[in-house]
């Protein structure tokens, strides 16, 4: 069992590295030369030289990715082309930020997914049933960035009840969170929280009535066991997958909420990737990227080693 | 009259049987099941108008999808003979969602169609060899599933920049790791099967065997779930264009409108969501016949 | 028999395939992917095949009887082990791995398993033809001309798939699939097991008429020793990877000279209860093939075990009475230091 966890753990080391290597041929994709970016077109080769050099642009690319790597490693992503500020003081809030969306969404999905699943896999009633299905399929489909237009139309400027974009006053403090942050974080949060709600509903409804049909509940009924207790043990043996579910569901959300930013000016993760593209600020890109690729792996990690803790028998050898 | 048809129903089950001939075959059954599937026919019928219109959209609407009029902008539908309005620049709106179609259907099943057949044969490739083969493929396969998709997506169009190509490289490089692992799986299954040793009993070389014997068997499952990703491209495809990173203007593409007519949404909110209906409407129908064909694919024996 | 066979080269006499010291072990992995232990599923037989003849081959499941055909048919590499085919030594210098293949040919148990789901009876007996060299069309007619032969009509069976025939019929494909290729040697491997007994009946009839008219050689691998007891020749009895007594099928049936022989055949269902042997049936499991005891393999379940078992492995040695027959057990070889050594011989 320790054996496999620290295999898991130890197995992700070279995925990261994998992860660095990608992030570093980004420079090499990107058309035209990265330098341009900070020079005036009308530099002279001396000053590009300079430059070049102040960069390590002039070595051998394996250096150069060592180099990096090695930065990247102490938690240096190297300055950002725009701001002059290290990558990573860049990061860190709009990751805060990100993440603050991602857990409200990923709570509004479990509250909405489980309750609906769950009902539709306890009901013996087809329209109940057939309601959530259709409920999931259209949280799956649903492009969630159109989505969040149509709430803004709604919510913000028929109704005038919510905020229609950026964050409440704590975006700089997420200590001082209070009602007004929340009125904010609300439109935002339920647009993200569609497709996993979608794809919990789904599942759940799936495995509950797979749990049902199983024998140890029917023998349960056979005893005479009152409803609210099958529902216990149907509970019981649902939350494991569930739980693995909204957890790689959490980790889509941090690195696919960019988005769902854009429509309401969150200022989180994705709008800080949307800046970087849009100025081609090729370190802050980097940088965003690896943390937020670094936080789906582990978090794959995590769900993976909850997962073999609950049941032994889900261990791949 | 009603003697006729309660004599053919009455023909019991087993004599039906034995007049069914030999040799169908499994695709012949796989299209039989479906057509007897009332939701996949609907979808297929939604699909095959939007296409059908997208392809045939100068015929079925006379607008010029370019031509633009600052005095006729965001009209609202039914207004002065446009149907569905017009947009931020007067164009008429009908003609260009027809015209969208064109775009933001190719994207949905184009990154879809290239990411089946790389991460197909990679998988398959990884799980008929195995051992080191399959080490080295699955390995590097693993470090592209370490990014969430619309990252990887969003991250890879951003740096290659926009444009209908680069949104088209970024969206197969993000289906080509999740296409693998599912015909990996379904490969190593099958390759254990005793029809398997049968034909390397023969003698024959490994590619054969791939080709005659793998191939039919693990096209289903992994066309399956292949089709389960169209929906998924289109909604990446669209919300490409949505940042900006994906068609760019003029071309008529559902998700570059959304993001146009966005700022328009506090003015004329009608329009500006209509995009996205279509998007919707895609992206459900796609998702309910990958549903059907997959229920099609569990029940076929 | 028919008339000379002009694939035969070394003559009557000369086994057809002769096996010695086959081996194979399968690495077994632990949590961090390191080979850490293996399972000894065949460890060192020999033994050999005689042209014509029905060799059976019995023991409990997993005591190597399936590797042991995979092996043969050269579907899995062997650790260790030469093969003698006809007089010339299979590898360097002799008839090669693929000329092997080529005259061995096996039947599996599972028939639906080993049969293409998406490939109809003609293409499935087709595609071995074709791998051989022969064009589409040759290949097909011959496919339907071997349909014929196992009793399947082609103009009904040739293009049904696996799940338009019953058990038996798919069964009679894979023969086919197997005769097809026109080998010398064809492993069974419990090919009629899953057969229904009147069906079994009809399949063990038409192999012994194939074998017959294709001068074939059965390598017949089963559990039931009923079966075995109708085909056989002679009989090759396996405990955990190790051959454990081999000779004429009467004479096995009547004087097994093995303790585990004898356990074996105790637990089968006889109709005459003179037939009962005295000897009490095996109980529990085999051990575990990743460790097999020390000395002789079968001393933990066998009854008459002393410490002469545990201290040196018995070696398979021909009886003094029937050189046919041959036994690995230490109370069968006299002066062996079991207290019942040659006892049981004389016995008999």
């Amino acid at each position: 069992m320790y054996l496999y966890v620290l295999r898991r753990l130890l197995y992700t080391l070279p995925i990261l590295v994998g992860v660095t290597l990608i992030c570093f041929s980004f420079i090499h994709l990107a058309p035209g030369d990265p330098i341009n970016a900070v020079l005036p077109e009308n530099a002279s080769a001396d000053v590009v030289a300079q430059v070049k050099a102040a960069y390590g642009f002039d070595k051998p690319l394996p250096v150069q990715y060592l180099i990096w790597f090695a930065n990247v490693l102490t938690g240096d992503f190297g300055l950002s082309i725009m701001t002059r500020r290290p990558v990573l003081s860049e990061v860190g809030p709009a990751v805060a930020h990100t993440a603050l969306l991602a857990v409200t969404a990923i709570l509004l999905s479990f509250v909405l997914g489980a309750g609906l699943g769950l009902a539709a896999g306890m009901t013996d009633r087809r329209s109940t049933d057939r309601a959530v299905s259709t409920f999931a399929v259209f949280g799956i489909s649903v492009p969630h960035y159109w989505l969040g237009m149509i709430l803004v139309v709604i919510f913000a400027v028929k109704l005038h009840l919510l905020p229609a974009t950026g964050m409440g006053p704590s975006a700089s403090d997420l200590t001082q969170f209070g009602m007004e942050d929340f009125r904010h974080l609300l439109l935002p949060a339920i647009t993200l929280a569609m497709i996993p709600a979608g794809i919990i509903a789904r599942s759940v409804r799936a495995t509950v009535a797979e749990i049902r049909r199983q024998e140890f509940v029917q023998t349960l009924k056979g005893k005479g066991l009152k409803r609210p207790r099958i529902f216990l043990h149907v509970i019981k043996n649902a939350a494991p997958p569930t739980i693995a579910i909204m957890g790689l569901q959490f980790a889509q959300l941090l690195g696919g909420s960019i988005l769902v930013e854009t429509v309401f000016s969150w200022p989180g993760t994705g709008f800080l990737l949307n800046a970087a593209i849009t100025t081609r600020d090729l370190p802050l890109l980097q940088g965003t990227v690896i943390v937020l690729a670094s936080f789906f792996v582990l978090t794959n990690v995590a769900v993976d080693i909850f997962q073999t803790l609950l049941d032994p028998r889900v261990r791949r050898v | 009259m009603s003697t006729s048809t309660t004599g053919l129903a009455a023909l019991p089950p087993a004599v039906r049987k034995v007049a069914r001939p030999p040799g169908r075959s499994f695709w012949m059954r796989l299209g039989r099941h479906l057509l007897r599937d009332r939701v996949a026919i609907v979808c297929l019928v939604i699909l095959l108008a939007i296409a059908l219109s997208a392809i045939f959209a100068p015929w079925l609407v006379p607008a010029d999808p370019y031509k633009t009029s600052m005095l006729r902008r965001l009209l609202p539908p039914g207004e002065r003979g446009y149907l569905l309005g017009t947009d931020e620049l007067g164009r008429d709106m009908l003609t260009r969602l027809l015209y969208g179609g064109r775009v933001s259907l190719s994207m949905g099943l184009a990154p879809v169609v290239l990411a089946t057949l790389i991460g197909g044969a990679l998988g398959i490739i990884a799980g008929y060899f195995g051992r080191q083969v399959n080490m080295l493929i699955m390995r590097v396969i693993d470090v592209f599933y370490a990014f969430p998709s619309v990252l990887l997506a969003v991250a890879m169009a951003g740096v290659l920049g926009a444009g209908i190509m680069n949104s088209l490289i970024s969206l197969t490089l993000v289906f080509i790791p999740p296409i693998a692992r599912v015909a990996e799986s379904v490969t190593t299954q099958v390759r254990n099967q005793d029809f398997v040793e049968a034909a390397r009993a023969t003698g024959a070389g490994s590619w054969r065997i791939i080709v005659e014997h793998m191939l039919a068997n693990v096209t289903g499952p992994i066309l399956t779930y292949a089709s389960s990703l169209v929906s998924v491209s289109i909604i990446i495809a669209s919300g490409l264009s949505f940042l900006g990173l994906g068609a760019r203007p003029p071309i008529a593409d559902w998700g570059l409108m959304l993001n146009t007519l966005r700022q328009a949404v506090y003015v004329a909110p009608l329009n500006a969501v209509l995009p996205g209906v279509m998007i919707f409407l895609t992206s459900v129908s796609f998702n309910l016949l990958s549903d059907s064909l997959r229920t099609a694919m569990d029940v076929r024996a | 028999m028919t008339g000379a066979d002009p694939r035969d080269r070394g003559g009557p006499q000369q086994p057809l395939l002769i096996v010695d010291g086959l081996k194979k072990y399968f690495p077994l992995r632990n949590a961090l992917g390191t080979v850490s232990a293996h399972v000894q599923a065949v460890d060192g037989i020999g033994f050999s095949i005689a042209k014509g003849e029905t060799l059976g081959v019995v023991g409990e499941s997993g005591c190597g009887k399936s590797t042991t055909a995979r092996l043969l048919m050269q579907l899995i590499e062997p650790d260790a082990g030469s093969f003698v085919l006809d007089g010339d030594p299979v590898g360097r210098g002799g008839v090669t791995v693929r000329e092997l293949r080529r005259q061995v040919q096996m039947v599996f148990q599972d028939s639906y398993a080993s049969l293409n789901p998406r490939h109809t009876a003609a293409q499935e007996i087709a595609f071995g033809l074709r791998v051989i060299g022969k064009d589409t069309a040759t290949a097909e007619a011959e496919a339907r001309q071997t349909l014929r032969m196992v009793g399947l009509d082609p103009d009904l069976y040739a293009g049904r798939y696996p799940h338009e025939m019953s058990g038996g019929q798919r069964q009679r494909v894979n023969i086919a699939r197997g005769i097809a290729l026109n080998p010398r040697l064809l492993i069974l491997d419990e090919a009629v097991s899953a057969l229904d007994k009147s069906v079994q009946a009809q399949v063990l009839n038409l192999l012994d008429d194939l074998k017959q008219r294709l001068n074939l050689t059965y390598l017949f691998i089963s559990h039931d020793l009923n079966v075995v007891h109708y085909v056989s020749d002679r009989v090759l009895v396996m405990y955990l990877g190790k051959i454990v007594e081999v000779g004429p099928v009467d004479r096995i049936w009547r004087e097994a000279a093995h303790p585990y022989t004898r356990a074996l055949f105790s637990s089968r269902l006889s109709m005459n209860p003179a037939l009962r042997v005295a000897a009490p049936p095996l109980s529990g499991d085999p051990p575990n093939p990743v460790r097999p005891p020390s000395g002789c393999r079968f001393r933990t379940r066998c009854t008459l075990a002393e410490d002469v078992c545990a201290a040196s492995e018995p070696a398979l040695i021909p009886s003094p009475l029937d050189a046919a027959h041959a036994v690995a057990c230490h109370i069968a070889r006299a002066g062996s230091g079991h207290s019942l050594a040659g006892a049981l011989a004389n016995a008999a």
